[in-house]
């Protein structure tokens, strides 16, 4: 008998086994149950039942909506403040990005019960305010996330490419939109698209900071799981899968274009 | 002087300190249209910054930059009819090779006519077409032999076609001055040489003026119409090639531009002077008894065999150079480098002969170390900061220390000198540097190294930004950090202000 040979490859088997068991499995057993009803037969029922829903759909646009604007609002906020702290001038760029990535320290759903909290504080209650609470919520939470890739990009920016700029006649506004941002676009997708994908799934920040008026994707996912509706859940889960799915298809390729800098992926 | 309307750029009292340290010290210039001119020097001495001050990256923190006349010393680096390419080309990495090239023209305005429906002609200011951009873009192209590579990403060119992209960048905008921050650094030999002349060659076509930064004296030797020799901030000396090599203004600029023998030598006579043991004449004159640095350039020196020449000496080695041999010959103690074509025998007695109008004799530009100082309580005298063992009692003739630190003279007048300022000097010959930094008074860095035939002037410039001039016997490196030391009786002092000022009461 042949003693069985170590090589590098067999180093690849404890990791492939991981990768099966947490998520290719997983992953068939969402799809299998998205496509059959609840005998295990093949359906398109939930397909029918989703699409027709007025509700779900509400839900779905929402979520989007909302994904889209803390996205949005977090890359309004974190662009400049990555801006100043990339400045080499700046001499406490550090200390101030540790004080942006504490927060993340601190327990999710503490950080999130803290902040609805202080904002009651502030007149901003969830109950009436549900939309603006959660978004302060999501933005509050998912800032750091931006701040750091857009933050690195900075870094690694040739300072000479802004001195090039204007020395081909940009004014400083100029200089800003035509070559900063294109510069630092690899941070910008993905900066979005590490806090567009979690605000569309999560539920927690909305229901601790909407105090559960509104319902996102994530909310719908859960209730139908709450309810042992498994195959619709699934069905919903595998919706959101692909448009995750489809955004950072979208992200890979802009990344690729832009020579892949700074990307925090 | 040139005529007024021909100066292009005047730079006046010109002066930048980065946190207090100035970087560019008091620089005057005028550039002539269509000139070509190179800032040169080692790294360090305030080039680029010139440079980048014409750019307007940076503000002068003193003085005046006119551009046809005009003060344009604050004026945003996009109002300036002035381009540069960049040390590292600076292309954007987001644009192609044409949009790259385009960048520039798309922000452009131009002055038009145009003829209203009513008849009117009416002055206006328009962005060029589509058309005007690309005849442009092409054209520029076509200057810097890359009108194919149009479409191509820029990563995927090499450094040669980078840089020559981001030329195109620079003159398609048709600028009155053209600034090139060591473009051509990053290549390799064959092609820095290539682009050379093609640069020379477009500046020729071009007629614009080329401001041209380098720390390759070959470089500026080749493609320049005027050198700007900078050291420290301050420029060394004005000319074009053949001046700057053949009459150096300084050791300093004998020693950067091309191979040098310099000597220390003494004026003994009208147009004579005494080096290598030897009286030479001369074609500068220069006061009797005065002592000076004298260039030989290694071509210019003949060989001839033994007592046919001015001065005997020994050949002690032979490398071949390709055009030429270059030997060494040793004079006494002082080494002479010697270019000839012929493979002569070495180890052997020969000597040299040299034409009067190829002595070059310069002013020494240190005769000795001069210091703005103080004495301190201990009654040591602090230069840079640094308290250094000195005797002062030759500041007040005709006086002994007492054992609390005064001076007494014979009259029993007591005189306190702690914090007096005093004017300091001390010889070339007198300070001693070690590799210890515990060993002598103060460190710093070796920041320049001439050799003198039998010896090296060195300068050790301390944290302080303090030099200290040093002639050695004994080889060093530059940027070895180093102690100094100075023997107590070789500390010369004269207080600055009079004497009784510090008689103790």
């Amino acid at each position: 008998m042949s003693k069985i040979k170590f090589t590098r490859k067999m180093l690849s088997i404890p990791y492939a086994v991981f990768m099966i068991l947490f998520v290719v499995i997983p992953l068939l057993l969402v799809v299998f149950y998205a496509f059959t009803d609840a005998e295990g037969n093949f359906s398109l029922g939930n397909v029918v039942t989703f699409f027709s829903n007025s509700t779900n759909l509400n839900t779905f646009v929402i979520s989007i909506l909302i994904g889209v604007a803390t996205t949005a609002l977090c890359l309004l906020i974190g662009y400049p403040v990555a801006m100043i702290l990339a400045k080499k001038e700046y001499k406490f760029g550090g200390v101030f990005v540790m004080l942006f990535v504490m927060p993340m320290w601190i327990n999710f759903v503490l950080r999130t019960a803290a902040t609805r909290d202080l904002l009651f504080w502030l007149g901003i209650s969830g109950g009436e305010q549900p939309y603006s609470a959660t978004m302060i919520g999501m933005v509050y939470n998912y800032l750091p996330f931006v701040i750091l890739p857009l933050y690195t990009t900075m870094l690694k920016m040739d300072r000479s490419l802004i001195e090039a700029s204007m020395d081909l006649g940009c004014n400083k506004v100029q200089t800003f939109v035509k070559t900063i941002i294109p510069m630092t676009m690899p941070g910008i997708v993905s900066a979005a698209s590490m806090v567009f994908m979690p605000t569309m799934s999560s539920y927690v920040i909305s229901d601790v900071m909407g105090e559960r008026q509104i319902s996102l994707i994530g909310n719908t996912i859960q209730t139908y799981f709450d309810k042992s509706l498994w195959n619709m859940g699934s069905f919903i889960a595998l919706v959101m899968m692909i448009i995750i799915l489809i955004t950072s298809f979208m992200t890979r390729n802009v990344e690729k274009q832009e020579d892949a800098r700074g990307s925090l992926w | 002087m040139a005529k007024k309307d021909d100066i292009i750029i005047s730079i006046q009292n010109v002066s930048k300190e980065f946190d207090d340290v100035l970087v560019v010290d008091d620089f005057n210039l005028y550039i002539k249209k269509g000139e070509f001119v190179t800032f040169l020097g080692p790294s360090g001495c305030g080039k680029t910054t010139t440079l980048r001050m014409i750019a307007g990256f940076e503000m002068p923190t003193s003085g005046k930059i006119l551009l046809n006349g005009e003060d344009i010393t604050n004026l945003p680096p996009y109002k300036r009819p002035v381009n540069t390419v960049f040390q590292r080309y600076a292309l954007f990495p987001h644009l192609d090779v044409y949009e790259n090239v385009a960048f520039g023209l798309k922000l452009k305005k131009i002055k038009a006519t145009v003829t209203d429906k009513k008849g009117n002609v009416k002055e206006i200011e328009r962005k060029l077409t589509r058309e005007e951009i690309d005849e442009k873009v092409r054209k520029a192209l076509r200057i810097v032999d890359l009108e194919e590579l149009e479409w191509r990403d820029i990563s995927t060119l090499s450094g040669g076609q980078q840089q020559r992209i981001a030329i195109a960048r620079a003159i398609v905008n048709e600028p009155e001055i053209l600034l090139l921050d060591e473009p051509l650094g990053a290549l390799d030999l064959k092609m820095r040489k290539e682009m050379q002349l093609e640069l020379k060659e477009m500046h020729r076509k071009l007629g614009i003026t080329f401001i041209y930064v380098t720390h390759d004296q070959e470089e500026a030797l080749t493609m320049s119409d005027t050198i700007v020799i900078m050291k420290d901030g301050m420029i060394q000396q004005i000319g074009t090639p053949e001046d700057i090599y053949n009459e150096p203004e300084n050791a300093f600029v004998a020693d950067f531009i091309g191979e040098s023998n310099i000597y220390e030598g003494t004026m003994v006579g009208d147009k004579k002077i005494r080096f290598l043991n030897h009286v030479f004449d001369c074609v500068d004159e220069f006061p009797i008894h005065e002592k000076v640095d004298v260039v030989l350039r290694p071509e210019d020196i003949k060989l001839a065999p033994v007592n046919q020449g001015m001065v005997n000496g020994k050949l002690t080695s032979k490398v071949f150079k390709g055009v030429h041999y270059e030997y060494v010959m040793m004079v006494g103690r002082s080494e002479v480098v010697i270019q000839d074509t012929r493979n002569l025998d070495i180890n052997c007695e020969a000597s040299i002969s040299v034409v009067p109008f190829d002595i070059h004799i310069m002013k020494k530009e240190f005769v000795s170390n001069m210091y703005d100082a103080y004495i301190d309580k201990n009654n040591k005298v602090v230069i840079s900061e640094e308290p250094f063992e000195c005797d002062v009692t030759q500041l007040i003739p005709g006086t002994v220390l007492d054992e609390d630190g005064y001076l007494v003279d014979k009259d029993g007048k007591r005189y306190d000198l702690t914090d007096a300022d005093v004017k300091v000097e001390v010889g070339l010959k007198d300070i001693e540097i070690a590799d210890d930094e515990e060993e002598g008074n103060i460190t710093g860095e070796i920041v320049s190294i001439i050799y003198k035939g039998d010896h090296y002037q060195v300068i050790v410039r301390t944290e302080e930004d303090e030099d200290f001039v040093v002639d050695t016997e004994y080889t060093w490196n530059e940027l070895d950090r180093v102690s100094v030391k100075i023997a107590k009786e070789k500390i010369k002092m004269t207080l600055k202000q009079e004497a009784k000022n510090y008689v103790k009461d």
